[in-house]
């Protein structure tokens, strides 16, 4: 009876939903960069299904239509930007050199980091795109021969960390200007990170969403280039 | 509302179309996010079309990402062997790219707008 029911919609979606909004309730309740409602969510999604033994396929015939929703919410993306031009005109030169030279560090130190701490060649490879959105980082790792499962887990994993820490990491170091914050957080952090940035600061926001296409569209033309460099 | 997401989902096929069409390296949402840009700033489509369902989404954006996070658990295994080089890397890198990223904008930004701070 209950089994069958795992089957339908209803199970992942309600599941998200109500893991979700209690998250989001510890969340404010604690006010801790800690307890950010994404990981929160995901790992007790994950404890869940793990101890009642259900496999992710039938947790996903509901999780897919809330992932569906992030088609139009990038699209959506678009609006910000449009409607905050002006401040993000007056910025391109830092905007634009900022996001390269992200771009950059990101698959430099990425992959640079794994190989010198002994990891094997698919490692390297599936870490080398890490920081652009998940779409993107599979369709670069295809080409470049990495394993494209193991990068889209590594690009959630790092978007949970700059949504976590991004904008008090950058207050740390000095980077409180919400326009440079938010394109640091959306160069490394993607879409998690911009979601973060978005109830930071409207505008800060607005970049990491322009970040987030920058960055995808920056290193899925350098990254296979540099591994030609490195064959 | 329904006005709002019907324009954002023509525009994410739209975006489809071209990124297949072409075989772009660039997934359709992410050109249809550049449509919308350029739909708003032709007047073809007027932000209150579209406001309520693009703040709707957006003030939601983290949700959407969960299913995609759980999914992690399928590769606990791939994770689990080289642990090591993957959480160093990872969490290091991502630093350091906001630091790299933050500092670049802010030096470049001293000199482009001063006034606007």
């Amino acid at each position: 009876m209950i089994g069958d029911l795992l089957g339908t919609p209803l199970f992942g979606i309600g599941l998200t939903l109500l893991c979700y909004a209690l998250a989001q309730l510890l969340y404010r309740r604690t006010g801790s960069i800690f307890f950010n409602p994404v990981p929160v969510t995901i790992v007790t999604i994950i404890g869940l299904l793990t101890a009642l033994r259900i496999s992710y396929a039938d947790y996903a015939v509901g999780g897919k239509y809330i992932l569906f929703l992030l088609g139009p919410s990038v699209v959506a993306l678009g609006f910000p930007l449009y409607t905050r031009r002006k401040d993000i005109l007056v910025r391109k030169a830092p905007i634009l050199i900022g996001i390269l030279a992200g771009a950059l560090t990101s698959i430099l130190s990425a992959s640079g980091l794994a190989w010198l701490l002994g990891g094997s060649r698919d490692v390297v490879l599936s870490l080398a795109p890490k920081s652009v959105t998940t779409p993107i980082a599979i369709s670069i790792v295809e080409k470049i021969g990495g394993i494209a499962p193991l990068t889209a887990a590594l690009v959630v994993l790092t978007g949970c960390i700059g949504a976590m820490c991004g904008p008090e990491f950058c207050r740390l170091i000095g980077i409180k200007d919400p326009a440079a914050m938010g394109l640091a957080v959306g160069t490394a952090a993607h879409g998690i990170g911009t979601a973060r940035m978005l109830e930071v600061n409207r505008l800060g926001g607005a970049i990491a969403g322009l970040a987030i296409g920058l960055n995808g569209l920056i290193t899925s033309f350098i990254l296979p280039l540099l591994f030609l460099l490195f064959r | 509302m329904v006005r709002g997401f019907a324009i954002l989902l023509v525009l994410q096929f739209l975006g489809e179309i071209i990124s297949t069409g072409l075989n772009l390296p660039i997934p359709g949402n992410v050109l249809g996010m550049g449509l919308l840009m350029l739909a708003l700033g032709l007047k073809l489509v007027r932000t209150e079309w579209v406001e309520d369902a693009v703040e709707l989404l957006l003030s939601h954006l983290a949700l959407f990402f969960v299913p995609a996070g759980v999914g992690v658990m399928v590769y606990f295994d791939l994770l689990a062997a080289e642990w090591l080089p993957i959480m160093v890397s990872t969490v290091l890198s991502t630093f350091v790219v906001m630091a790299v990223t933050g500092w670049v904008a802010k030096l470049l930004e001293k000199r482009v707008a001063p006034h606007d701070r």
